[in-house]
């Protein structure tokens, strides 16, 4: 059983998601609501779906041939079906930013790969540029590091650092959804608390969706906990709850680690 | 087992050494190719020998008309398939559908680069020549030797782009990015090294070709420049230049080398000095901005 959650101001809903790669039905009628301005981890074994899922959300499947959706995922406050034909992934993509597994900064500077997504957006004013990436790198909590190298290449910056960066530059075009495909798989212990401590600041303004491998973290990070397995929902609730007390059998299972 | 061990280390050494006698017989041999050419043609290399045209009398006889030619076929060649080589290039790898249709031009792309080239110079006898009358002329000359780097330049293209990450062009569409967008601001400028190294090696192998150009007419007797493309009247820029006759560089030698009198095979190799020594300038040209540009773009 899945449990609605009726607390909060919902921001999206997934309604009956059915995601198919050629004949291959990955995921399997999920229902999922998205409260606004928390943080929801997407928990579960390797190839359960969970990042085919978060790939949903801005479309990305959109970008290889042979990938299908069948059902809804509901934009609130405007009530659009963000995975429908008539809605073109760009200006999805535009309002719900993403955040990679690995750190993928452009081979520019610190600068422009904040500005990216407003350049192409044709926003080439230098004062408006400035003050945007001042604001995302503060956001993102890298500015006191790279101010005195705005103009130094991105992939100068540690790992952490450039985690930040690709932060950065998904805050810059002012998303209503931020998704994080595994953040922090690739980075150290340090840098992965900086980037945790930054998800609860952000939350404040955005709401997050997070694939995560690792327990503690969506136990640290996330208000709301969905477990999925074999590319279905299995069950989905208050993060506190998930972890103290599933309802689900598979779930109490995976949560303790007898498997996964 | 123990003497197993022994014996595949010595068999690796024994093949070290053979790989590098053969490096080192290979070098050797052009060495002495381009020591003997540089002997034999020093004495006929002076400003003179750049500045006379072709005549009866060896020691008159310079190649001001075939490295003028060279260059302004060289230009065309370089402006008219390096544009079309990237463009196809990124249509290939960016743009195109898997389907069969793309499948049949892969395989045919990589099959042109294997046409030999004289077949080049039949196809633009019969299309630059006959069909569209461009005449024996440098434009056709530069037409012809595109058409054969265009393989080339296509594959470099192709090969560069394929370089580049694609966690660089998902982050570029996760920021809203169109397809072009991010051609623009990513695939070009990441592949440029790649791009620039594949188009000078293409344009110094067109440099070198005589075949093509010999079955097109380049003729072998050419003692006038072409017609200056700047006009004292306005437009001020002719285009008359492009229909002119032409020689370049590789068939001048390939004349002097045919003919009987020992002078004149000393301009041949002098000549052909020339001719190595500008081709070894592109390719260290390539490989310097391949260096530059690569240094610069990490992933």
């Amino acid at each position: 059983m899945v449990d609605q959650i009726d607390t909060g101001e919902l921001k999206a809903q997934v309604r009956n998601l059915n995601f198919y790669y050629g004949n291959h039905r990955v995921l399997k009628n999920v229902n999922l609501d998205i409260v606004s301005k928390k943080v929801t981890a997407l928990v579960g074994p390797s190839g359960c779906g969970k990042t085919t899922f978060l790939r949903c959300f801005n479309r990305m499947h959109d970008l290889y041939p042979g990938n299908r959706y069948e059902g809804e995922i509901i934009l609130y406050p405007e009530n659009i079906n963000i995975i429908s034909k008539d809605v073109d992934p760009r200006l999805v993509r535009m309002r719900i930013g993403m955040v990679f597994q690995k750190p993928n900064p452009f081979p520019k500077s610190v600068y422009e790969n904040v500005v990216y997504g407003l350049r192409i957006r044709g926003n080439n004013q230098k004062k408006t540029l400035d003050e945007i990436v001042e604001r995302s790198l503060r956001s993102a909590a890298l500015w006191d590091e790279v101010k005195d190298m705005l103009h130094k290449p991105g992939y100068d910056l540690s790992g952490g650092q450039q985690q930040r960066l690709c932060i950065a530059r998904a805050l810059a075009t002012d998303p209503e959804i931020l998704l994080f495909d595994e953040p922090t798989s690739a980075l150290d212990p340090i840098a992965t608390a900086k980037i945790e401590e930054l998800m609860d600041e952000l939350k404040k303004s955005v709401t997050i969706i997070i694939v995560t491998h690792n327990l503690q973290q969506a136990a640290r990070v996330s208000d709301y906990t969905a477990f999925m397995y074999l590319g279905e929902l299995v069950e989905y609730g208050t993060t506190e709850k998930m972890f103290t007390n599933p309802s689900n059998k598979l779930t109490q299972e995976y949560i303790t680690g007898r498997f996964g | 087992m123990e003497s197993g061990i022994k014996r595949s280390e010595y068999v690796d050494i024994i093949f070290g050494f053979l790989g590098l006698f053969i490096c080192f017989a290979l070098l050797s041999i052009i060495a002495i190719l381009l020591g003997d050419l540089i002997i034999t043609g020093w004495p006929r290399l002076t400003p003179k020998f750049f500045l006379s045209f072709p005549s009866r009398f060896p020691e008159q006889a310079g190649i001001l008309s075939a490295w003028v030619g060279s260059l302004l076929v060289i230009f065309i060649t370089a402006i008219s398939a390096v544009p079309i080589g990237v463009c196809a290039g990124i249509y290939l790898e960016e743009y195109a559908p898997k389907n069969w249709l793309t499948n049949i031009l892969e395989i045919n792309i990589a099959n042109l680069a294997g046409v030999p080239s004289i077949i080049y110079g039949l196809l633009a006898l019969g299309l630059f020549v006959y069909m569209l009358n461009f005449g024996e002329s440098i434009l056709t000359g530069g037409l012809t030797l595109g058409l054969m780097i265009l393989p080339i330049i296509i594959m470099a293209t192709r090969e560069a782009i394929r370089t580049i990450p694609q966690d660089i062009r998902e982050a570029s569409y996760a920021c809203g990015a169109t397809k072009w967008q991010t051609v623009r601001w990513h695939i070009l400028p990441y592949s440029m090294g790649g791009i620039l190294t594949g188009m000078i090696i293409g344009v110094s192998r067109a440099f070198g070709e005589t075949a093509p150009l010999v079955t097109i007419g380049a003729l072998t007797y050419i003692a006038f420049l072409p017609s200056s493309p700047f006009e004292p009247q306005f437009p001020f820029i002719s285009f008359k230049w492009l229909f002119d006759a032409f020689t370049v560089l590789p068939v001048q030698i390939f004349n002097w080398v045919s003919r009987p009198q020992k002078g004149f095979h000393i301009n041949s190799a002098a000549a052909a000095v020339v001719l190595m020594a500008l081709a070894l300038m592109m390719n260290a040209t390539a490989i310097y901005l391949r260096y530059r540009i690569r240094r610069k773009i990490k992933w």
